[in-house]
């Protein structure tokens, strides 16, 4: 594998590898936390420390974690580090605490984190994958920071708590409900995709290849060269 | 000339109608509700009309035109989106609302899934429950110029009361602008039927299944009779369920059709959290369309017994 350059691994995640709108992971806490913008904000600002932190781990152990129990060995350190986060939150910042709610503590699951451990930090050098991790935690930071903006001025006539004239008066309520986050998410991966087009990853990195067990795999055995 | 030398995939129906026939005889057939709108409900329901109407053929040339694609617009199908989507609003939802859920219809709901014939649910039903669920807008409901204002007939049957029905049959109550005269709409359905434009079979059964459901849980004819002429179940079931796209097309498909949309209308009138369930009940209805299909194949002409 050919390895891309330390400027690469920091930029791609903003636009072309995308974790929200180009890899499309981490769709919970896109579509629950965007209601607002403060909460977006906070939303991934938290995933993004836990990201870099446990990204910096998981290397660093990355010879040590045996490969059949490696996803529970990233869980414990993923969940370690958001309880961390949660706890300093509670203490420092108990009302973003209040607003992010059982979010905050769904981190743990957040599969761009666990994707970047399995994708990534298992497979690079520590320096690499804390910029990695920055990389991909600012790509999701702006996501839901693009997301919330769209929501809270359509659907709720304000930017961050604060009310926009005309705007405000003129609101159209489903933006800031479920069905309004799944149509803004989705025009957003439209745009995302024709701005990044013939840039965003071949496909054909999805099959066999592109699989991080495709060694261990039974299933495809003898078929890696196809 | 042109559509002489069409050439297309099997299987070969000859027919002089084009899409653009068909779609022209709809909007003749909506005429009679536009106009008892427009008398019942005055200016703001024109002004709706020409909103609805005017934003989703723009909104379609727009589209077409930052695809670089040829423009469809000929073919009359978006005026019958706006036409539909501004007779299924009340009369006073502001035009910029009524704006924003016509351009959803047009661009969102049918441009984004292919264009005519590619899309999945109806595009006037959608841009209408979007705007029920986005501005809340159609539970406020407008009255005619003339009458006292009082709860819509559905709202006033909930509470027991029985709202005349010569009143709900020329249309003389509160409601969306299109949807009040039944008469008006009876004589776009009559229209269709003599052009040979729909069949009777969705909305008939339609109106029948809930009529029938209707007088078994009321037991009273009168009331069963004006929960048929009451909100938009006329309109929806001439119009919109048969929209060719998202209905079945055999005539057993239809019926099912129709039973199952009159059904989920009635379960959403009497226990939903709407008064009405029309739209939803279509809505429905168009996405399982697709398994309707399968179920009820067509005859194949020489094929096994």
């Amino acid at each position: 594998m050919k390895k891309d350059g330390n400027l690469s691994v920091l930029l791609r995640g903003l636009l072309v590898e995308n974790p929200v709108f180009v890899l499309v992971l981490g769709t919970c806490p896109t579509l629950a936390t965007t209601q607002t913008v403060i909460g977006a904000f906070a939303m991934g600002l938290a995933a993004m420390a836990v990201l870099i932190c446990s990204n910096v781990v998981i290397s660093l152990l990355r010879k040590v974690i045996p490969d059949t129990v490696r996803i529970p060995c990233y869980i414990v350190i993923i969940a370690g580090f958001v309880t961390v986060v949660q706890m300093f939150m509670h203490a420092f910042l108990p009302e973003l605490y209040e607003l992010l709610g059982v979010y905050l503590a769904l981190i743990t699951v957040n599969c761009i984190i666990l994707g970047r451990a399995e994708m990534f930090a298992s497979k690079n050098s520590v320096a690499r994958s804390a910029l990695d991790g920055v990389g991909m935690g600012l790509g999701f930071t702006i996501a839901l920071l693009l997301m919330a903006t769209v929501r809270e001025v359509l659907g709720a006539g304000s930017f961050a708590g604060i009310a926009i004239p005309f705007i405000k008066d003129h609101t159209i309520g489903i933006f800031t409900q479920a069905p309004g986050g799944l149509l803004v998410y989705g025009l957003l991966i439209f745009a995302v995709t024709a701005i990044t087009q013939g840039r965003a990853p071949k496909k054909k990195s999805f099959g066999c290849e592109g699989c991080p067990s495709a060694a261990n795999c039974s299933a495809c055995m003898g078929k890696e060269e196809a | 000339m042109d559509s002489k030398l069409h050439i297309s995939v099997s299987p070969h129906i000859r027919s002089k109608k084009s899409t653009k026939d068909i779609m022209l005889d709809v909007i003749i057939a909506l005429i009679p509700a536009t106009v008892a709108a427009v008398i019942l409900f005055g200016l703001p329901a024109l002004w709706l009309v020409i909103a609805c109407v005017a934003s989703a053929v723009l909104g379609e040339a727009l589209f077409y035109k930052v695809l670089k694609k040829e423009l469809p617009i000929g073919d009359l199908s978006a005026v019958v989106t706006g036409l539909l989507l501004a007779l299924n609003l009340s009369a006073n939802v502001p035009v910029w609302q009524a704006v924003i859920g016509s351009l959803f219809a047009i661009i969102i709901v049918k441009c984004f899934f292919g264009g005519i014939g590619c899309n999945v649910v109806n595009p006037a039903i959608t841009g209408r429950v979007f705007m029920l669920i986005a501005f809340g807008s159609m539970a406020q409901s407008a009255f005619p110029l003339d009458s006292v204002a009082t709860a819509t007939p559905l709202v006033e049957l909930a509470e027991g009361n029985t709202p005349a029905l010569l009143d709900l049959f020329i249309g003389n109550v509160g409601g969306c602008i299109g949807e009040t005269s039944a008469l008006a709409l009876l004589i776009g359905f009559v229209y269709l039927l003599v052009r040979k434009v729909i069949s009777w079979h969705i909305p008939t059964v339609y109106v029948a299944t809930v009529f029938l459901f209707t007088l078994a849980v009321k037991g009273d004819l009168t009331v069963a009779l004006a929960y048929i002429l009451s909100g938009g179940l006329l309109l929806g079931a001439i119009f919109m369920a048969t929209d060719y796209v998202t209905s079945p097309s055999t005539p057993w498909g239809k019926v099912i059709f129709g039973v199952g949309a009159g059904v989920i209308t009635v379960l959403i009138r009497f226990w939903g959290n709407y008064p009405e369930g029309v739209s939803f009940a279509i809505l429905l209805m168009n996405i399982l369309n697709p398994f309707i299909e399968k179920w009820t194949p067509r005859k194949v002409f020489g094929g096994q017994k």
